[in-house]
């Protein structure tokens, strides 16, 4: 989300962020980029602040849509698509949305509708970490092969390492169809006791967990 | 009124280009003229009404002024959730547009019928429902609709509603008196009014004058409106919904808490569904809705009522 914001998105690009339950680290790429205001990330979940558990419009100006229910931003970003196409001024739309968010039946309506509106301007980045609410979506509801299912819909394809800011930002549409990037990522990236685990999609870390999250993803990055 | 809705709906649409008709694949013989006159604005988004939803909330949130055109319940509650947040709670001006109201698609079955999409509907926030009796009322809704920011719902019957109105009316934001009378008061939303005016040729035969409204915009004030008219008298409520929720439920919530005091019978369709296959009117019949049983409840209300 970072890259897309800060390093693709021109001005008049527009971003969905489909898996609002992403809404913490969102919130975090928008203060940074100056979409809501740094200051009141701090009142992250408190009574009354308008940054809550998912990603919610009201008071956050600059917020094109309130997710948290999936499944809702491809198809409302193919509404955006389609006037964008029509100004015909080169804007683009990008979605994120998770892997588990495949399992939406709005996923693949989309899919087709987009296809059949030939929207080469929009761009959907799936978070592909291979973990959903109770478990991994294979044990789940199998995606693989993911890939494959979106070229059958007549989408260009693109896999790409989601941790590799470069692979991202190499990704460009040539075709005259939408654009999907499977990114593959890792869900708690370096942190050893988060990495791919279930549990932290719902706990929020105790002081001294953080403390040690942050020291090891700092030494990493030395 | 569909086809009433269809040829209003393109003349607004030639001045402005920012409406948009999208269709989840349906209106055989309806939209043709739209499709082929303004092409451009018109939209078959297939069979996907989820998707047809939140597509054109997000048209709509980029200027666009789309109408999204289905049957019965394809557009409402097929597709609910899409409507409450996409549309509702982001205040996107799309307007949703059901054809087949209650039971106009009676032979269909009850998957093609919209008996308890007011009641659904009318739980939302932001939202304003439109309910039209004849084409009159629905060309007024339609002038109505693309003059305001906020989503709305458009529910209208299939087709072959009799015109209601012999004083041609200018709007239709608060009840439309089409009679007025003595004895107390008789109030209908949607096409069920053509029955409603029969029952009242009833009526009128036994000696008694009903006031009668129409309410083709139903939304907080203009129940309240109607409650205030018949405040203190006594009032039969007719819809072509379930009696759960819809048009009646609306005026015993307003007449409750504006102490009215008015004697209210509902008609309508019951709890139980429609499990039986007709056509509207043998549906309608069957279920209660006659006019001679409608004029039997007002009858039966008005005696008791002195």
């Amino acid at each position: 989300m970072a890259v897309i914001y800060a390093e693709i998105k021109k001005p008049k690009d527009v971003v969905i962020i489909s898996k609002g339950h992403a809404a913490a680290a969102s919130y975090a790429v928008l203060a940074h980029v100056g979409v809501i205001p740094l200051k009141i990330l701090k009142t992250f979940g408190a009574n009354g602040s308008t940054l809550g558990g998912h990603i919610t419009h009201t008071g956050n100006e600059g917020i094109r849509l309130s997710t948290g229910s999936l499944g809702h931003g491809l198809p409302y970003a193919i509404g955006i698509a389609i006037a964008q196409k029509r100004r015909g001024k080169g804007e683009r739309t990008f979605v994120v949305i998770s892997d588990g968010e495949c399992d939406e039946g709005t996923t693949w309506e989309s899919a087709l509708l987009a296809q059949q509106f030939k929207l080469s301007n929009l761009i959907v980045v799936i978070d592909r970490n291979r973990i959903q609410s109770l478990a991994g979506t294979e044990e789940t509801m199998a995606l693989e092969p993911l890939k494959d299912k979106w070229f059958a819909f007549n989408w260009a394809v693109r896999e790409i390492d989601g941790h590799n800011h470069e692979e991202l930002l190499s990704v460009s549409n040539i075709t005259t169809q939408p654009l999907v990037v499977i990114a593959n990522t890792t869900k708690g990236k370096g942190v050893s006791f988060m990495e791919g685990k279930v549990l932290w999609h719902y706990r929020p870390p105790s002081e001294s967990e953080l403390e040690s999250a942050i020291h090891e993803i700092e030494v990493a990055n030395k | 009124m569909r086809n009433a809705f269809a040829k209003e709906w393109l003349k607004f649409a030639l001045e402005n280009p920012k409406m948009i008709l999208i269709t989840g694949d349906l209106g055989y013989g309806v939209l043709d003229e739209i499709a082929s006159v303004v092409p451009d604005q018109y939209i078959n988004a297939g069979i996907a009404e989820q998707s047809m939803m939140s597509m054109a909330a997000g048209l709509a949130s980029e200027g666009y002024r789309p109408f999204v055109y289905s049957i019965a319940n394809f557009p409402t509650i097929r597709c609910l959730e899409q409507i409450r947040n996409d549309v509702c709670y982001m205040k996107n001006s799309v307007t949703i547009v059901s054809v087949g109201a209650g039971l106009g698609y009676g032979n269909l079955g009850y998957s093609h019928h919209a008996i308890e999409d007011i009641s659904i509907m009318r739980s939302l926030p932001n939202l304003d429902i439109y309910s039209p009796a004849d084409s009159e009322e629905v060309n007024l809704a339609i002038a109505e609709i693309i003059v305001t920011d906020t989503p709305s719902y458009l529910r209208l019957g299939k087709g072959g509603e009799p015109k209601l109105h012999s004083i041609s009316i200018s709007s239709i934001a608060m009840p439309v008196e089409i009679e007025s009378g003595i004895d107390g008061f008789v109030a209908f939303t949607g096409g069920v009014g053509a029955r409603v005016l029969d029952a009242i040729e009833i009526i009128k035969a036994n000696g008694l004058r009903p006031s009668v409204f129409s309410v083709p915009k139903l939304t907080n004030e203009s129940i309240e409106y109607l409650v205030n008219k018949a405040r203190g008298s006594f009032l039969v409520t007719v819809e072509e919904h379930s009696l759960q929720g819809g048009f009646g439920s609306w005026v015993l919530e307003a007449n409750a808490d504006s102490r009215a005091n008015i004697v209210i019978k509902r008609m309508g369709l019951g709890q139980a569904g429609i499990e039986q296959l007709g056509t509207q009117s043998y549906l309608l019949d069957k279920k209660g809705l006659s006019a001679e049983s409608i004029a039997q409840s007002f009858f039966e209300v008005q005696s008791s009522f002195q």
